[in-house]
């Protein structure tokens, strides 16, 4: 994974709250093997049609924001269901992060281990820097995972991210290869649980 | 550990390896659940040639996306290859398989519990967020991404920072013809969709206790759309007589020895919770949701909210909620005309969800078009024993084969974009049964109401006509 420290790049206002995972990436198209991008079916249904066709306006699809790599929505982003899909939409459409008031758990879990930063601001800020970049859209924030802060124009504000996931997302750790260092602690445990508990391994059932 | 401990204290202590100085855990798995959505995970174990570490502790279910009508022909390709991609990998890895042909098929969050695969005081994971349903049994289950599916298959273990503990205590008794849906729903409405965010919570009250299994995995399965890490009930007389006999749950002395295990993870009576929270059961009505949040959610005699009338920074948000639904403020909820109904998922597809709707259903006519899809074969089984099925029928709705079906749409069982559904289901999302799809939440009862009369409707204005309004 590759390690997130410091990002400056055009940010899109998404002012709802609430955005779920569903929204992020519908259903259907979460059968399709990730190899040939996921990045066309972000926000796909509000931002095409029933007929496919772009729904104009669209904040995606405004020239002013090419190249956007953040995000900023209003509270509980990324809430409802657990599609890692959803954390593969935004990252193959070229979003590094996230700014909200606050993000549903499993996506924010999902986001650090794709190398998303989910970034926590207070409600005050959202708006704040939501307001800032429907002004100027064309003006650069940037992000600092290592100062935690973030800047748009003349505005800084901090942000709150779990100090694990930061340090995970500076390092770009993979949990696998840390997990198997513990091999041997993890074969004691199982070997007690099922001493202890036998019940935990099923019988062979109907 | 010392001091008072709370149920989700003990199960969590009870699956720590180790802490790290940061303040992660390395927590045990004693129970993975997998579906065929689960395939990035297992790519993502191809890449690195590595196999499952516990097949014994992991049982595959193929429930998202088969079909219910026509089986066992997938027509879809993609679907087809899907399924089939989930039966390759149980066969490789060797763990059990509940496929498509299998006589206890079903969706994994009702066919674990009725195999007696979930059980007291485990630690239960499943790329699925509904995963929550499990800690009806008093387990500690939640929803996992698929980097994290991989991470189990792999080591049978995650990393986890301990959750804050929260306790919702309902008092009294809930009345006639109010559920465990209505209290999931009114729950969700009074704390908001992230009203549990980082939370572990715990219900403890006299009308939690008078729930049956299938109510209190009704709530556990709900408590996710308020946000909760996680959910649980202390298990008790209800949950081991459950339990007993169960095609997989342990049988004879080992049985009488787990229940002996199981009486001690009730809380300690002192332990303290983060945050604490207290309802009266008596003031929930039947509940149904007007917007696309499950917060969006009001008594079926309330009217339509207004977005001028509350909260200025929610004013943008409910406006929008109202126009996807085609809604007006202040319109009675009870006037919604709907197109059509579904009955079951992993919330409201058991065998009492479906004898609430019957009960409603017999000897009535459906004025819309619906579909049942009962939540697992064994459900579907047990209710045409009882007759259920031609109650249904009958009434002019579909008798499905089980899956997740018109919850999510992924099987093609879609609501046509515009049309209104009164659903037994989790999500009320935009597009959640199909592209411009619009969903009432509510509970089993309340959607054979709405299917006889065409609209929202207080079940007991049919159920008992002569009650005071
Ligand atoms: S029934 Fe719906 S909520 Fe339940 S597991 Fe299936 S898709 Fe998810």
């Amino acid at each position: 994974m590759q390690p997130f420290t410091r990002l400056e790049a055009r940010a899109c206002p998404l002012g709802l709250a609430n955005v779920d995972t569903d929204q992020l990436i519908p259903a259907r198209f979460m059968s399709r093997p990730r190899t040939a991008g996921y990045g066309t079916f972000l926000l796909h249904d509000l931002r095409f049609g029933p007929d496919g066709a772009p729904v104009p306006g669209f904040v995606l699809d405004d020239p002013r924001r090419a190249g956007a790599r953040i995000l900023v929505a209003r509270r509980n982003f990324g809430t409802g269901s657990s599609r890692e899909a959803a954390v593969y939409a935004l990252v193959d459409y070229g979003i590094a992060c996230v700014i909200a008031p606050s993000f549903g758990d499993i996506f924010a879990s999902n986001a650090v281990k794709n190398g998303l930063l989910p970034a926590t601001v207070t409600e005050d800020d959202a708006e704040s820097l939501l307001a800032a970049i429907e002004a100027e859209p064309e003006t650069p924030v940037c992000v600092d995972l290592t100062a935690q802060t973030i800047a748009a124009g003349d505005r800084a504000i901090a942000f709150a991210i779990d100090p694990v996931r930061r340090l995970q997302l500076l390092n770009g750790w993979d949990d696998i290869d840390l997990t198997l260092r513990h091999a041997a602690e993890i074969a004691a445990f199982a070997r007690t649980r099922r001493t202890e508990a036998p019940w935990i391994v099923p019988g062979h059932g109907g | 550990m010392t001091g008072a401990r709370t149920l989700f204290d003990k199960l969590w202590d009870a699956h720590v390896i180790l802490t790290r100085e940061d303040g992660e855990s390395l927590l045990w798995v004693d129970r993975h659940f997998v579906h065929e959505g689960s395939h990035h995970a297992f790519r993502t174990l191809d890449q690195r040639a590595a196999t499952v570490a516990e097949p014994a502790l992991t049982f595959g279910v193929a429930d998202h996306y088969v079909p219910t009508r026509g089986r066992p022909v997938i027509a879809d390709p993609e679907i087809a290859g899907m399924v089939a991609r989930l039966s390759d990998n149980a066969a490789r890895h060797g763990f059990r398989l509940f496929g498509l042909d299998d006589p206890s098929q079903g969706i994994v969050h009702v066919v674990g519990p009725e195999q007696g695969l979930t059980l007291p005081g485990l630690l239960i994971v499943c790329g699925d967020s509904h995963t929550s349903t499990h800690g009806a049994f008093g387990a500690y289950a939640f929803g996992i991404g698929a980097s994290e599916v991989a991470h189990v298959l792999m080591t049978q273990t995650l990393w986890q920072r301990k959750p804050k503990r929260m306790r919702i205590t309902v008092d009294g008794h809930l009345g006639a013809h109010v559920g465990a849906k209505d209290l999931a729903l009114h729950v969700i409405a009074a704390i908001g969709a992230d009203g549990a965010r980082g939370h572990a919570v715990e219900y403890q009250g006299a009308a939690i206790r008078a729930l049956s299994m299938e109510g209190r995995l009704t709530l556990c399965n709900m408590s996710i759309e308020a946000g909760a890490r996680c959910a649980m009930v202390a298990p008790d007389e209800t949950t081991f007589a459950y339990l007993r006999g169960r095609p997989f749950a342990p049988a004879g002395a080992l049985f009488d020895r787990a229940v002996a295990a199981w009486r001690g993870l009730a809380g300690d009576p002192d332990a303290v919770f983060d945050r604490d929270i207290r309802l009266d059961a008596a003031a929930v009505a039947p509940t149904v949701t007007w917007g696309t949040s499950p917060e969006e959610a009001l008594p079926v005699t309330a009217t339509a909210p207004s977005p001028e009338a509350g909260d200025p920074a929610r004013a943008a948000t409910v406006a929008a909620a109202l126009d996807y639904m085609g809604l007006t403020p202040g319109m009675r909820l009870d006037a919604i005309a709907v197109d059509r109904v579904f009955i079951g998922s992993c919330t409201n597809g058991r065998l009492d969800d479906l004898r609430a709707a019957a009960a409603v259903l017999k000897g009535r006519r459906a004025v819309v078009p619906g579909l049942v899809a009962p939540g697992s074969l064994a459900v579907k089984r047990a209710a045409e024993a009882e007759g259920l099925d031609r109650i249904f029928i009958e009434a002019g709705l579909t008798w499905a084969d089980p899956g997740c079906s018109m919850c999510v749409g992924m099987n093609g069982d879609i609501v046509p974009a515009g049309e209104r559904c009164a659903s037994t289901t989790n999500r009320n999302f935009r597009g959640r049964q199909g592209p411009g799809s619009r969903t009432h939440l509510m509970s089993p009862a309340m959607v054979a109401a709405a299917a006889v009369t065409g609209r929202l409707t207080d079940v007991r204005d049919l159920t008992e006509p002569d009650r005071e309004a």
